[in-house]
């Protein structure tokens, strides 16, 4: 089965030449969730921002059949959906249903059809009451949920989470959990959080300096770096 | 926030709030211009434009002492050009230079207040101002949003640490030296806004869900504020 993301010998180098990328393989399966582990500055968000055809580097990728490069960045855009870091970058229309809409309407969709759509995005990720308030008066858990329904809503077939569980309370992230089991997009998750990990992810990828270092079962993958918060 | 009070202000649901944004930014138009083709002696037409403004105001049931206020906050540069003017002995134009200003902040803020800036800039778009304002604008009023909430973020830290106090007694180098980190984080925050925005489609416009329709109504607000200007511009003798 060909991969939805395949990527040979990535390589990415920062304007004032700083290597983030060096030489990456790395293949997402349809319906799988992978998760991206490694210390900060090791790569992982570049590398995500490559899949979405926000940079570009060297080597060969192809997402969803489509090799990425500055011709084909809105088709691949249309294809990985991304949901950021931080909601407030991700969020700036001025109002929660407007905000949602705003991809759809990009595509060319019809403001009836992107509203529609854009409402049962947001009654997915447990937002419809949300649609007429100012993005910027949320919560945390809130904002969260509008980026993921802004991205859901264009229906990508890739769907990459950078740092999910940041700013969320326990409960955010339960519910969190449970919004993206349900959903049916391969999944990448990039973050420091092995137990949000754990409970979505069937792998885990190592990064560190630019590379991939191991990749496997995310227990295994933990297990073999070191990568959990065990205090003794 | 004074943008985000702006921003709420605009999200109302008065009669003038639903009005089309071209009939609201040419009426505005029109009051500018009468405002600034004013003679100097003219209180008749100040108080007539003071009374619109106050109309304005309460139809769109925006707090009026508040607008008000607000609208001084162009005062202190005024009467800084005004203060020349006086010296010069022209006291009378120095205080229409005054009231002129005034005027012109209020008719702005009311224009900002009732209508949603980016219905306001779609229909600046729809009167024919280039894309390239357009769009530069609607990016500064969303990195406007930044720049404060960095300023805010970093006000806080330093005052956990004592900033206030520390601020007074290192001066303006250390407060200069603050102010390009406040930039170079908001720059950094406007990349990642721009790379959102661009994740989700972008194409270099933003685009409305109900496009402005210009009725009747709008008809009517516009025709009327036109005829007002008109006829108490008429009814006044030359500069």
């Amino acid at each position: 089965m060909t991969p939805l993301i395949e990527a040979t010998g990535l390589h990415y180098r920062y304007p004032n030449g700083t290597a983030a990328l060096n030489g990456v393989d790395f293949a997402l399966q349809e319906g799988e969730t992978v998760a991206l582990f490694g210390p900060n500055g090791s790569g992982k968000t570049t590398f995500v921002l490559l899949l979405n055809g926000l940079i570009f580097g060297t080597g060969a990728l192809n997402v969803c059949g489509i090799g990425v490069s500055r011709k084909t960045a809105a088709a691949v855009r249309r294809k990985i959906g991304i949901v950021f870091q931080d909601s407030d970058e991700q969020l700036f229309m001025p109002t929660v249903l407007e905000d949602v809409t705003y991809g759809l309407l990009n595509m060319g969709a019809d403001e009836r059809v992107a509203v529609e759509a854009a409402r049962k995005a947001l009654g997915q990720v447990g937002a419809a009451h949300l649609e007429q308030r100012a993005p910027y008066h949320l919560s945390a858990g809130e904002k969260r949920r509008v980026a993921l329904a802004g991205v859901l809503v264009m229906q990508p077939d890739v769907l990459i989470l950078d740092e999910p569980t940041t700013f969320l309370d326990p409960p955010g992230q339960r519910d969190l959990v449970h919004l993206l089991r349900q959903l049916p997009q391969a999944k990448i998750l990039v973050t420091h959080d092995t137990e949000f990990a754990g409970a979505l992810a069937s792998r885990a990828v190592f990064f560190e300096r630019g590379k991939v270092l191991g990749s496997g079962p995310v227990e295994e993958v933990i297990q073999r770096f070191r990568w959990s918060l065990d205090y003794d | 926030m004074h943008q985000r009070t702006l921003d709420q202000w605009s999200r109302g649901a008065s009669w003038l709030h639903r009005r089309d944004a071209r009939a609201k930014a040419l009426g505005t138009l029109a009051l500018l211009a009468l405002i600034s083709s004013a003679p100097v002696r003219a209180a008749p037409l100040y108080l007539g434009v003071t009374a619109i403004l106050a109309a304005g105001i309460l139809v769109a049931r925006l707090p009026l002492a508040a607008v008000l206020l607000r609208a001084a906050i162009v005062i202190p540069l005024s009467l800084t050009f005004a203060a020349l003017v006086a010296i010069q002995g022209d006291v009378a134009k120095a205080a229409a230079l005054v009231v002129r200003t005034y005027l012109s902040a209020a008719a702005a803020l009311l224009l900002v207040g009732v209508t949603p800036l980016p219905k306001l800039l779609d229909g600046l778009r729809r009167l024919g101002v280039p894309k390239m304002i357009i769009l530069t604008t609607q990016f500064l009023y969303r990195y406007l949003f930044v720049l404060v909430e960095q300023s805010q973020h970093m006000r806080i830290a330093a005052s956990a640490r004592g900033g206030g106090r520390v601020l007074r007694a290192i001066g303006l180098r250390r407060a200069a030296g603050s102010v390009a980190v406040l930039f170079a984080r908001s720059y950094d925050r406007a990349e990642g806004i721009y790379r959102a925005m661009l994740a989700r489609g972008f194409q270099g416009e933003f685009r409305l869900l109900e496009p402005t329709r210009f009725g009747w109504a709008d008809s009517l607000l516009l025709g009327g504020l036109v005829l007002v200007c008109a006829v108490l511009g008429w009814s006044l003798p030359a500069a």
